[in-house]
């Protein structure tokens, strides 16, 4: 596993290379760098997937895709660096430490750079917006629906979160409660907590399968809580019956998936989100729109974002993962 | 035989599960059903198989803290060799799981034994390092539950008669070290080096040989365990079993195995192991705030080894005042 790892990413080097060599003689195009974490990370390959179909479509758009080779601050500092000197017109970064890139892209900026982060941010001085994957308030509300989408009479959900003081998990709750109006005859019976261990999640969930023998759906938005609980369900022979949903990612879901004991979870679509964020830095690096807090931005087929007062907007509702699109994500994160 | 198993103090202790359970039936009543009480013990089955090697090694008067990362490691070796073989035959990974943590109890005894570092300090160490290496050989990447063959899933979960292989390996586990620690010369050098080291040198004994061994067992039932326990969860990475180290050593301490050594029993450790179960599974079910349940276990933690304590202590003081008297 860690040689092939290791084979993807002298690989991505040499592409990115071969692409910085070609870059240099194609000037009139204009040339956007998606900078990630690291190079041979599955999750960002995908990123890059998306980098391209949005360049295709821009059609005088070429993508460096570029990284350190480990995750982190010091390497990418290298290699915006590197890209400045290059004179590329938009860097698109998922940085590695919010300050420590700052310096390097606020030097960008004063040369001109049209600047952007996506998926992990940078301190607000360092870019001229950020992208998130999503938003708590989608979140909150796309884990609700998926428990609801599955059950049109109505029915009793128990929520099986990380640990009791998760902000994260808290949030998406709380956001949760507010829209449980939109979904009649769903019930949250429960709130228990896991703690992000595997042992201690099983136990929860097979605690809320004996308290509850009705219960029709486990919600749980943490990675570790939605793989255990679908295991439990399933050795205890309630797959069909309980479906375990939530965030979890493909590659951890896929056997839960294929067993039944979950139909659907969701979590942000790497694709989408490196064609989103080709497309804003296009937008941007054009004047086509400025980054300034309430302005909307284009995102071709994904639609626009809206920037709030640090001028960061959410893409788009998580990307809903079942049956039908698990093999094709499983390998990628 | 039966008598010297169960005395006074497992007695209590089993008591001590036994109204514990029925304070939880006047909460939940199913609990105590047949079936779910087959499934609690299964359920802490892995702990029961940490505490009996922790005990062993607690007896000599060490403590060995990497048993979870020394489960984790094993465990995350054998899921890799499972993605990378499929086709290996489950005796193959079991041996392969035991051997690793054979390997990893021998580098800590190693380290206790021939540069007598005290054992506090080198599985705090080895702690750090296994889980360290299973990042090295991860590369932080989990091995999910549809990489794995449905054979190395099936086993732990497999029923013979009404109890999964899981909960018969803890049976057999009992049965073994019961027996070792009773009727061998192995098992009775384990109470003599703990109990008094220099009367064992005296009588011949190796204490840091003993030692050596005591690890050797605890780190052999930990990769046991390693595997059962990523089969059970259908899941490896780096941080599985996190903190579980701290169960087993309350596990033993409850089942009033002496943390000075030379005092400890099988049914101690695995009463101690059942208590901790019981009140972990039943939690889930009888509506407890999350922050009620840490201080919960804590406290439970706290009454046993002061009860313990109590009773240590009355022992120590007879023998004191006879001795004392002649003089």
């Amino acid at each position: 596993m860690k040689r092939r790892t290791f084979t993807t990413l002298v690989a991505g080097l040499g592409l990115t290379a071969s692409l910085m060599g070609t870059s240099a003689m194609a000037q009139d195009n204009m040339r956007i760098a998606l900078v990630v974490k690291a190079l041979g990370i599955g999750f960002f390959e995908a990123a890059a997937e998306g980098a391209e179909e949005a360049a295709a479509e821009l059609g005088d758009t070429e993508i460096i895709y570029t990284g350190p080779t480990d995750t982190t601050a010091e390497g990418q500092i290298e290699v915006i660096n590197s890209l400045i000197a290059q004179n590329v017109d938009a860097i698109a970064i998922s940085a590695n430490d919010p300050d420590a890139v700052a310096p390097a892209l606020e030097r960008a900026m004063q040369r001109g750079i049209t600047v952007i982060s996506w998926d992990s941010g940078v301190a607000e001085s360092g870019r001229e917006m950020h992208l998130n994957p999503s938003s708590n308030e989608l979140i909150g509300n796309m884990i609700i629906k998926l428990a609801a989408d599955n059950l049109p009479d109505g029915g009793q959900v128990a929520i099986l979160s990380a640990s009791a003081t998760a902000t994260n998990q808290n949030i998406w709750i709380e956001e949760m409660n507010k829209v449980m109006g939109d979904y009649p005859g769903i019930e949250v019976v429960a709130t228990v907590y896991g703690d992000d261990l595997a042992d201690k999640s099983y136990r929860e969930a097979q605690g809320l399968m004996q308290s509850y023998p009705d219960l029709d759906a486990i919600i749980a938005p943490t990675s570790v809580g939605i793989v255990a609980a679908a295991q439990a369900v399933e050795d205890a022979g309630k797959a069909g019956e309980i479906n375990v949903t939530g965030l979890g990612l493909p590659s951890e879901m896929a056997g839960a998936i294929e067993s039944g004991a979950s139909r659907s979870f969701a979590i942000w679509n790497p694709i989408d989100l490196g064609y989103s964020a080709v497309m804003i830095a296009h937008a941007l690096a054009t004047d086509e729109a400025t980054a300034q807090p309430g302005a909307s931005i284009p995102m071709g087929r994904m639609g626009e974002v809206t920037l709030d007062e640090t001028t960061s907007g959410a893409m788009a509702d998580p990307f809903v993962y079942d049956s039908s699109n698990i093999d094709e994500f499983k390998s990628i994160f | 035989m039966l008598k010297r198993l169960l005395t006074s103090r497992e007695m209590l202790l089993f008591g001590a599960v036994a109204a514990l359970c029925a304070l939880i039936a006047t909460r939940f009543p199913g609990f105590v059903a047949p079936g779910n009480l087959l499934r609690v013990f299964n359920d802490t089955s892995p702990l029961i198989l940490l505490a009996i090697g922790q005990m062993i090694v607690i007896l000599t008067r060490c403590i060995d803290l990497s048993v979870a990362a020394n489960l984790a490691l094993s465990g995350m070796c054998v899921a890799m060799l499972n993605v990378a073989y499929p086709d290996l035959p489950i005796p193959v990974i079991i041996a392969v799981a035991v051997g690793l943590g054979t390997l990893m109890g021998m580098f800590n005894g190693i380290l206790v034994w021939k540069l007598a570092i005290p054992p506090i300090v080198v599985t705090l160490g080895t702690l750090t390092i296994y889980r360290g290496i299973i990042f090295l050989v991860s590369d932080g990447n989990w091995v999910n539950s549809h990489e794995m063959s449905a054979a190395f899933k099936a086993f732990p979960r497999a029923e013979v008669l009404g109890l999964p292989v899981l909960g018969w390996t803890a049976i057999l586990a009992i049965v073994v070290f019961g027996l070792v620690m009773t009727r061998t010369t192995l098992g009775r050098a384990f109470y003599a080096v703990g109990g008094n080291p220099h009367a064992a040198t005296y009588t011949g004994l190796n204490v840091g040989r003993s030692q050596f061994w005591a690890f050797t067992i605890s780190g052999a039932l930990a990769g046991l365990t390693g595997y059962l326990w990523v089969s059970r969860y259908a899941v490896a990475y780096v941080d599985i079993a996190g903190g579980f180290e701290l169960d087993v050593v309350a596990a033993c301490v409850i089942g009033g195995v002496s943390i000075a050594g030379g005092i400890g029993t099988v049914g101690g450790a695995v009463l101690g192991a059942l208590f901790l179960g019981v009140i972990k599974n039943a939690l889930p079910v009888v509506n407890i705030s999350p922050f009620w349940q840490m201080a919960i276990s804590g406290a439970a933690i706290i009454i046993a080894v002061a009860l313990n304590a109590r009773a240590t202590r009355e022992k120590g003081r007879i023998i004191l005042k006879s001795a004392e008297k002649p003089a």
